[in-house]
């Protein structure tokens, strides 16, 4: 798979390392009476879903940057590719 | 119809014109008692257990291509109980006793070969870490040696012991694993179930789930409603997709996992092969092709094969620790789909919703496991508790801290 890195252009998958459902970003509040369920689900439980997939691609062999990439699970085709602050930034507006 | 050699005779005899069909294709009934879906290796094998072990004949297997055609087609085919765990490690030593007496109770050949599976070791603190489990397995049962690299040397001279990097310093050795012809144990199970009674319906994709009053009561397939008073899931690979349809998300991500058949070679290894500084398996099948595999790719993935990366990788390993098959020529390789859990164990569980079972999360690791999943799962649906080996399996584990980590990686599926 060839990821196109926003600012490095089309790099090789291998030089990334795999962190998962970007989900994972956001993590529940830790509140004095915050439920062990939420954070059982949130570090446990997936979608999983086949099609399109939200993911994390940490670029250890590059340029040290975190990436969202938006990716097929069916057949690997990527969809998008962006830096986690704007994905962030993007899904506070929404 | 039982298979003997006698039968054989007399068929080569007179033409061939005797033999039946081994199963039959039954258009699915209104009703049944247990709906297995997955018509693999663990779904028929629990359709045969609950046939044949259990007195339960109502039957159904739906599956959605045609038998065999998931994983139980697409593995390298090994059988060994050698994990460390006491929740898994009786499991699979009870796993190993049903593959030792797996064709005599089918009446089917399935070609199970104790060929012995080698654990190479590179460093003086692996080796510690084989004794250690070598003598888990010991305690549950099992059969474990530890040879040294001068005994090592005597069954497998070909192997790179002054490798620079990953010296062999020995192995250890389960001689009651080998291999199993992978596509007869389905064809076997399926022959075994059919006889019972059970109908084992191809072509049938389960769409959605009828859940009433949080009750599962029948599945809406693409060959009409089918009800049944107990739904069992049995799709590892696509658990994720099918859970989702009864709302259901698990502690599992589905990843790609390759494996790879090199051309037909004389009788060159006699072994399983695994190398313990990397992630490479080997064996020789009876026709001569080198079957090996490694690590899975490492990302999300439900697409049947995988990426390039790992196909390097894996061909490293093998140069790593056996040199001589760097001039063989690859003849095919493919990918399968694993239910890659959180802990890298799996799941035999009843869910939240009545009537709605599920098996899965078997990693990389299932086919070992395909007569002990059957048998425990047939336990389970049969008499609502679960079977004393399978116990752990657990849906709720991680909430309750009971995680079954044998590589002690933590919740990061793609390093099980």
């Amino acid at each position: 798979m060839i990821i196109q890195h926003p600012d490095l252009g089309p790099r090789d998958s291998s030089e990334f390392v795999y962190k998962g459902d970007a989900e994972l970003l956001f993590r529940p509040e830790r509140t004095e009476n915050a439920d062990q369920e939420i954070f059982h689900d949130y570090l446990y439980l997936r979608n999983n879903p086949a099609g399109k997939h939200r993911e994390l691609w940490y670029h250890e062999y590059g340029d040290r940057s975190w990436l969202v990439v938006t990716r097929d699970t069916t057949n690997h085709e990527i969809l998008k590719v962006e830096y986690v602050k704007d994905y962030i930034k993007s899904y506070k507006v929404k | 119809m039982n298979y003997s050699g006698l039968k054989i005779f007399w068929e080569g005899l007179t033409g061939n014109k005797g033999w039946n069909k081994v199963w039959k294709e039954p258009t699915p009934k209104k009703e049944y008692d247990i709906i297995i879906i997955g018509g693999g290796g663990h779904g028929l094998s629990t359709a045969y257990y609950l046939s044949n072990k259990f007195n339960v004949n109502n039957v159904a297997v739906l599956e959605k291509g045609w038998l065999g055609s998931g994983n139980i087609g697409r593995n390298t085919t090994i059988i060994r109980s050698n994990y460390l765990l006491p929740e898994n490690q009786p499991f699979y030593e009870f796993s190993l006793k049903l593959w030792e007496n797996l064709e005599n109770d089918t009446n089917y050949n399935s070609m199970v070969s104790q060929r012995g599976v080698l654990n190479l070791f590179h460093s003086d603190g692996q080796r510690d870490a084989f004794v250690r489990r070598g003598n888990s397995m010991i305690l549950s049962g099992a059969d474990a040696n530890l040879l040294n690299d001068v005994e090592l040397k005597e069954l497998c001279p070909y192997l790179d012991f002054e490798n620079a990097r990953f010296p062999i310093k020995g192995a250890l050795l389960q001689k009651r694993g080998g291999t199993v012809r992978h596509d007869a144990v389905a064809w076997g199970y399926a022959r075994g179930a059919d006889a019972k009674g059970v109908d084992i319906i191809q072509n049938c994709e389960v769409d959605g789930f009828i859940i009433k009053n949080g009750k599962c009561i029948g599945v809406e397939t693409n060959k009409g409603v089918i009800k049944a008073k107990k739904i069992a899931s049995c799709v590892a690979g696509s658990s994720g997709k099918l859970m989702s349809k009864a709302g259901i998300r698990l502690p599992i991500e589905s990843h790609v996992l390759q494996a790879f058949v090199s051309e037909g070679l004389k009788p060159i290894l006699d072994n399983v092969i695994t190398f313990g500084a990397g992630h490479f398996y080997v064996s020789q099948s009876d026709k001569g092709g080198l079957v090996f595999g490694g690590d899975i790719d490492g990302y999300n993935s439900y697409a049947q094969r995988g990426n390039l990366p790992v196909v390097e990788d894996v061909c490293e390993g093998g140069m790593a620790i056996m040199p001589m098959i760097g001039r063989a020529r690859l003849l095919r390789m493919w990918g399968g789909i694993m239910d890659m859990s959180m802990d890298g164990s799996p799941f035999i569980d009843k869910t939240h919703i009545k009537g709605l079972y599920f098996n899965g999360g078997w990693c990389y690791g299932g086919f070992k496991a395909t007569p002990a999943s059957g048998y425990c799962y047939a336990h389970l649906l049969a008499k609502d508790e679960p079977h004393p080996v399978a116990e752990d399996y657990k849906l709720d584990r991680f909430l309750k801290g009971k995680i079954i980590d044998e590589k002690g990686q933590g919740a990061q599926p793609n390093l099980h």
